[in-house]
């Protein structure tokens, strides 16, 4: 066990390392960021200190080392555009993004989880045939149509929710149900493929045979033998949540960091593209990290060779 | 094998055995004529449409489809803010986003498949070197992946595509390597080194036809993911680029009309949900076919 849990952290650490090296790389395709950050009147003389200071002067692996070691004090650089700490700003902005992505979980989750049951606990029936639908349709709308069509149905047609903005609980349900919409899709065939395994399981036939009733089968023993597989996937789910935000948030002008990194794309930006891809990819990185290693300690099959 | 987070979501995929899902049975018929229909839209792009796609005609401006008040069939899904023809933006549409699929899927795919069947086959230190670069570039959900490098190469058609191959091969690899550590255990490739052959003609002419299969049904699977994100980007302003067109972008440029002309931001939303299903649909029905086991 403590050997798995090792080798992860230990893969983790490369990949993130490994991260940095492309990020930088990137950073460097982008080409002299002086220009860009000095105003125009300023002298040769004003842009080659500028360069010196930021070790723009030296040789490459130089540099890199510089970059690695601003990144972990958290140091990306100013803003261009705010003339503020990049990270500082990306961290303020990373509030918004949990939240939604919070919210929309638990949406997917409310829709996913029972369709996924109750299409298990009835095969080759109309109504397992409405929820494969609803999947494929989950799975291939994407968000920012989905979000548009919400907007034009309560926002415009039907005018009882904000097409945009933040603060409220309103604010959340247009955001919130279209990205829920979209991660339910995967949870539900997810819990469809399990629920259905279990029930098929011998226990669980052995005992419909010993006339438990039925609804104490279902619920005591399939779904808690279908349920490890799933809490993991939703884990996943979370993180990759924070990815579909990035779209979901620039249709709604959800202040979060999805948004901010779409600005600073559309501005040029760099540092603050940078903090805003590397606070993710670590986000993203630890959940998946947490979702392993509990997986782990919940299911011991895994962590022995 | 290690569970790392891409096994554990591979075995996540594994376990969607779907009950009566018709393995294998019908072919998706409807959704392979869709298929068919967006790939000769694709193709004969300019040459098919009714009118040229960006050719602004001030006469139609925001003229509804033919069948609603005030619609003629002059123009049968109606015009945009330009007078241009949807239906002729659509058209041209198919063409970009199969395009930069296409590319996503043969040009990253061939990058992935290379790199996966080198480090399964070779092992020991390409393999680590590899796979830790592989873990690197699917360290973000792809589309993060996609932006990141965006904002390094600008955007435009031709760099679109470039992302597309970045942001895709290395799930080629993954699976590839996966695949090519199980085969090379097999006798015929044991039987193959003993007979004297090179590792490249084993890797080339007695593995990868073994793994082709799976390679491509996922490159299937993958046209549906390589059009979202395209038309995402596209949407986001940080695809493909006016005068060209797209459905994404179609649909950032209808949004601002969405309160008098609904049909600029339905027609290119449901060409995008009816070409992803279909692809999705057809490759759910090969993976039923030659995966069984679900190791995809």
């Amino acid at each position: 066990m403590a050997r798995f849990i090792l080798t992860r952290l230990w893969q983790t650490l490369i990949t993130l390392l490994l991260l940095t090296i492309l990020i930088f790389i990137l950073a460097r395709l982008t080409g002299d960021p002086t220009p860009l950050v000095m105003p125009s009147e300023a002298t040769e003389a004003d842009r080659n200190f500028f360069r010196q200071q930021y070790g723009l002067d030296r040789p490459v692996y130089e540099q890199y080392v510089i970059f690695l070691r601003n990144v972990l004090h958290g140091d990306f650089g100013i803003s261009f555009r705010y003339r503020e700490p990049a990270f500082g700003l990306v961290l303020a902005a990373i509030g918004p993004t949990l939240q939604l992505a919070g919210v929309s979980m638990l949406v997917a989750m409310l829709l996913g989880l029972p369709l996924g049951i109750l299409a298990a606990l009835r095969p080759g029936s109309w109504f397992a045939a409405a929820v494969r639908s609803y999947a494929s349709l989950g799975q291939a709308m994407p968000t920012f149509w989905t979000g548009l069509m919400l907007i034009a149905a309560f926002a415009i047609m039907l005018p009882v929710l904000p097409s945009s903005g933040y603060g409220t609980p309103a604010n959340f349900v247009l955001p919130a149900v279209t990205l829920g919409f979209y991660a339910s899709a995967s949870i539900t065939m997810l819990t469809w493929a399990n629920m259905t395994e279990a029930l098929r399981s011998d226990f669980v036939q052995m005992e419909r045979v010993l006339g438990i009733p039925r609804r104490l089968v279902v619920l005591k023993h399939a779904l808690r033998n279908a349920s490890l597989p799933i809490v993991t996937y939703l884990g996943l789910q979370f993180g990759l949540l924070l990815g579909g935000a990035v779209v979901t948030e620039r249709v709604f002008a959800w202040p979060g960091v999805g948004q901010m990194l779409v600005d600073a794309i559309l501005n040029r930006d760099y540092p603050v593209v940078q903090a805003a891809v590397m606070l993710t990819a670590v986000l993203f990185m630890a959940i998946n990290l947490v979702v392993d290693l509990l997986y782990a300690v919940l299911d011991p099959r895994v962590s022995t060779p | 094998m290690s569970a790392t987070t891409t096994g554990r979501l591979r075995q996540a995929r594994r376990m969607v055995r779907l009950p009566a899902w018709g393995v294998a049975g019908r072919p998706p018929i409807l959704a392979a004529a869709v298929c068919l229909l967006i790939v000769i839209a694709a193709i004969g792009g300019g040459a098919i449409t009714p009118y040229v796609p960006d050719e602004a005609d001030f006469t139609a401006i925001l003229a509804p489809p033919a069948w609603s008040e005030g619609g003629s069939w002059q123009h049968l899904l109606g015009t945009d803010q330009l007078g241009r023809d949807m239906l002729s933006r659509l058209i041209a549409g198919a063409r970009i986003s199969l395009l930069t699929a296409v590319a996503a899927v043969v040009a990253g795919g061939t990058v992935g498949v290379a790199l996966g069947l080198a480090a399964g086959y070779i092992g020991g230190i390409v393999e680590a070197v590899i796979m830790r670069v592989v873990d690197a570039f699917l360290a973000l959900p792809f589309i993060l992946m996609a932006l990141a490098f965006v904002a390094a190469l600008g955007t435009g058609v031709g760099n679109i595509v470039l992302v597309m191959v970045l942001t895709n091969w290395a799930r080629y690899a993954r699976l590839v390597r996966s695949e090519v550590v199980s085969i090379k255990q097999r006798d015929f490739v044991a039987l193959a080194q003993v007979a004297g052959l090179r590792p490249a003609a084993i890797a080339l002419r007695h593995i990868l036809p073994n793994v082709m299969t799976s390679i491509l049904v996922l490159a299937v699977l993958d046209v549906g993911r390589a059009i979202i994100l395209e038309s995402s980007l596209s949407f986001l302003g940080l695809g493909i680029q006016p005068p060209e067109v797209s459905w994404g972008l179609a649909l950032a440029e209808g949004r601002t009309y969405m309160s008098v002309a609904w049909w600029l931001t339905v027609w290119p939303g449901l060409a995008i949900v009816m070409t992803v299903i279909s692809f999705n649909a057809l490759g759910d029905w090969l993976k039923a076919g030659f995966d069984p086991r679900g190791r995809l």
